[in-house]
C-alpha cells in the first residue's frame, strides 16, 4: 500500500500532530502547520486525526498509485488532477491503481496536504512521524520517495466546505511574560498596525512587515535566554515582528511582545505572502474560550462531510464513488487507525 | 542570598503555559532553584499538565487550559513556591556526573589559545582549570540534546566572538560567559572551539536519544589527540568514552 512520487516541490514533509514531552531537551514539537487541514482530512477519510499526512508548501508534486487507495486534499488549494481530469479540492477521492495525481502551485494560502486512507505509515520517532528539519530528524520528501500508507477500508467521495484561514486577516494575541518590555504606546500602535506577511517564512517562522517605525522593546536589552512557545511574536533587532510557528527554537533571546493563541496558528501559516495580518489582544479567559470553540469546531468536523455531487463531467468525481472496483461502505465511518 | 522583590514570580506564557523565574540573571542559585522547582512539578503533575522543561533560571509548564484553568494552574505554583525556600533546595534526584575525554587546543580545538588569552591565563593554565571544572548542564537547547553548562569561575567569563565561527564539528566544547556548550551537531557559533570530544548528545534512533538531562553534572578531562583518535575507533555508545557515575542525592 503506497504512493510512488514522481514529481516534488522543494518543501514537502511528512507531518503528524507533533511531538510533545522534548522541550527539556532542546527538541520543539514540529507538526503539521495547519491542524485544521489533519483534521479535515481525518473527517474525509473517516480515520483518527493522529495520522500522518504530506504537508506541501507552495507546490505539490505528482504521484502514482501503487494500488488502489483512497486520497484527501485539504488546506490550500492547489491545481490539481487526476490522470488530467480536475479533482475537486476539500475532499476524498478514489485512486486506482497506476492512476497519477498531480499537484501544481498553491492557489491561496500556503500549506496544501495530501492525506492518504490509513495515513502515510513511515517509521515513528519518539512517538511522532513529524519531519522537523531544523533538528535534522527525517527530511523533506524527494522523488523517487515511496509514501507507505497504513491499513485502509472504507469509501471516498465526500467533500466538506471551506474552513476560512487562508488570506490572513485577525489573529487572536494574549499577552506574555515579556509583553511589559514594550511600553504601552508600543502595545498600542501593535494592534492598531496592519502587517503583510514577509517573504521570509518557513516552518520555523515567519516574518512580518509593516510602513512606519518598528516595535523595540523598551531600553537596552540584556535578556536572559527563555522558553519559546509557538505563537510567540519576536521582534528582532530591526523591531520586525517574527511569528514562531512549529519548528522553531525552545529557547531564545529576543524580546516577545505577544503570543498567537493556538487556534490561529492555522490561519497566521496559510496566510500568503503579502498577505495582510492584524492583531488582537484578548484576555486569558477569552483567549480560553476561544482555543475551547476551536476544539468543538475540529470534533464537529466529520459531522459535516457530505457527498460530492455527483458530476458526469467531472471524470475524478465520479472515480469517487467507485463506479469500477471496490465496495462502497456507507455505514463504515468510524475512526480508523 | 538576597534576591530582588519581585523574584520568584509567576507569569503567563502565551495561552497555555506558565513559567516560574528565580532571577533575571543566570547564577549557580538561580538555575539550581528552577532545576529543584520543576522536580516538584514533575512529582505532583496534576491533571491538565503536558510537558515541563526549565531554561537558565526559569521552570516552565505547559498546559491544557481546558483540564487545568489558568487560575488553579497559577494556585498550583504559588503552593509549590510557598513550599519552600526554593534557592536553598537540593537538585532533584537521578542525576548523573559525566567525564568526558577531551583534547583541549591543538587543530582540533584551534581557540584555546585565544580563549586562555581572552581570560588573561597561559593556555596551559586555561587547560588545567577547565579540565578540572565541574560544571552543570544548567539547560539543554537551541539544537536537540545540546546542553549549555555552567557555572565557570569568573575568568571565563569572555565575550563571545564579533564574527561567527563559521563551522565546528559534533562534539565541539566551547566556551564563553562563563560557560560551555557541548554541540550535538555541526553548527556555526559565536562562542570559541576550545575542545573537542567524540560525546554524541543528541542519537536518533538510539535508546536513549538523549544522553543529557538538565541537572546533570559534566567534567571535561584533558587526553591527546592520540587518545581521542582511539575512542573514536570503538565509540560504539556515542559517549566518546565518557565515565558515568550516579551522582548521590
Amino acid at each position: 500500500m503506497s504512493l510512488r512520487v514522481l514529481r516534488i516541490g522543494p518543501a514537502c514533509t511528512i507531518q503528524d500532530r507533533g511531538r510533545a514531552g522534548y522541550l527539556d531537551q532542546g527538541l520543539s514539537r514540529s507538526g503539521a502547520a495547519d491542524l485544521i487541514a489533519l483534521h479535515e482530512g481525518a473527517a474525509l477519510l473517516g480515520q483518527s486525526p493522529e495520522l500522518a499526512a504530506l504537508e506541501m508548501a507552495g507546490m505539490g508534486g505528482e504521484f502514482e498509485a501503487t494500488q488502489d487507495m483512497r486520497i484527501a486534499l485539504t488546506g490550500a488549494p492547489m491545481e490539481c488532477s487526476i490522470d488530467g481530469a480536475p479533482a475537486v479540492w476539500n475532499a476524498s477521492h478514489q485512486l486506482l491503481n497506476g492512476q497519477r495525481l498531480s499537484l501544481g502551485a498553491v492557489t491561496r494560502g500556503s500549506y496544501g496536504y495530501l492525506h492518504l486512507g490509513g495515513g502515510i505509515a513511515t517509521e515513528l520517532f519518539l512517538a511522532s512521524r513529524a519531519v522537523h528539519l531544523t533538528a535534522k530528524v527525517g527530511q523533506a520528501v524527494q522523488v523517487g520517495d515511496v509514501l507507505p500508507c497504513g491499513p485502509d477500508s472504507g469509501d471516498a467521495g465526500q467533500k466538506l466546505p471551506q474552513w476560512d484561514r487562508l488570506q490572513g486577516g485577525t489573529l487572536h494575541v494574549v499577552r506574555s511574560f515579556q509583553s511589559n518590555l514594550f511600553d504601552e504606546a508600543t502595545l498600542t500602535r501593535f494592534e492598531q498596525t496592519e502587517f503583510n506577511r514577509g517573504l521570509r517564512a518557513n516552518r520555523m517562522g515567519m516574518q512580518l512587515d509593516s510602513d512606519g517605525e518598528g516595535f523595540a522593546a523598551k531600553g537596552q536589552l540584556n535578556i536572559l535566554s527563555e522558553v519559546i512557545t509557538p505563537g510567540d511574536i519576536q521582534m528582532t533587532g530591526t523591531g520586525n515582528p517574527f511569528i514562531l510557528l512549529s519548528e522553531c527554537q525552545t529557547t531564545g533571546g529576543y524580546p516577545r511582545i505577544a503570543t498567537v493563541l493556538p487556534c490561529d496558528l492555522p490561519r497566521a501559516a496559510q496566510t500568503p505572502a503579502g498577505g495582510a495580518i492584524r492583531f488582537k489582544f484578548v484576555t486569558l479567559d477569552e483567549a480560553a474560550e476561544l482555543q475551547a470553540a476551536f476544539a468543538r469546531d475540529l470534533a464537529r468536523l466529520p459531522s459535516k462531510t457530505e457527498a460530492l455531487v455527483r458530476d458526469p463531467h467531472d471524470i475524478s468525481d465520479l472515480l469517487s464513488y467507485q463506479l469500477i472496483s471496490g465496495v462502497v461502505s456507507a455505514t463504515d465511518k468510524g475512526e480508523r487507525q | 542570598m538576597t534576591h530582588a522583590d519581585q523574584f520568584p514570580v509567576v507569569r503567563n506564557v502565551g495561552l497555555d503555559g506558565m513559567l516560574v523565574t528565580f532571577a533575571d540573571t543566570m547564577t549557580e542559585t538561580s538555575n539550581r532553584a528552577a532545576l529543584a522547582f520543576r522536580g516538584m512539578m514533575e512529582a505532583e503533575r496534576p491533571a491538565g499538565v503536558v510537558e515541563t522543561s526549565t531554561s537558565l533560571a526559569s521552570a516552565y509548564v505547559r498546559f491544557d487550559p481546558v483540564q487545568l484553568s489558568h487560575a488553579d494552574c497559577e494556585i498550583w505554583l504559588r503552593r509549590l513556591l510557598a513550599d519552600r525556600d526554593w534557592y536553598a533546595a537540593r537538585l532533584p534526584k537521578g542525576r548523573k556526573l559525566w567525564r568526558v575525554p577531551t583534547v583541549y587546543g591543538t587543530d582540533l580545538a584551534p581557540q584555546l589559545e585565544d580563549a586562555a588569552a581572552a581570560a588573561g591565563l597561559s593556555a596551559s593554565e586555561a587547560v588545567a582549570r577547565l579540565a578540572a571544572s565541574r560544571v552543570r548542564v544548567l539547560t539543554i537547547g537551541f539544537a536537540p540534546g545540546q546542553p549549555y553548562l555552567g557555572p565557570l569561575e569568573s575568568a571565563f567569563d569572555i565575550p563571545r566572538l564579533k564574527e561567527l565561527n563559521p563551522m565546528v564539528p559534533e562534539g565541539a566544547l566551547v566556551l564563553a560567559i562563563s560557560q560551555f556548550v557541548l554541540f550535538s551537531g555541526p553548527t556555526p557559533t559565536g562562542w570559541r572551539h576550545v575542545g573537542q570530544t567524540a560525546f554524541r548528545c543528541f542519537q536518533p534512533g538510539r535508546d536513549p536519544t538523549f544522553a543529557l538531562n538538565p541537572g546533570d553534572e559534566m567534567q571535561f578531562v584533558s587526553i591527546s589527540p592520540d587518545e581521542l583518535a582511539d575512542i573514536r575507533s570503538r565509540n560504539k555508545d556515542g559517549y566518546g568514552g565518557a565515565e558515568i557515575e550516579e551522582i548521590e542525592a
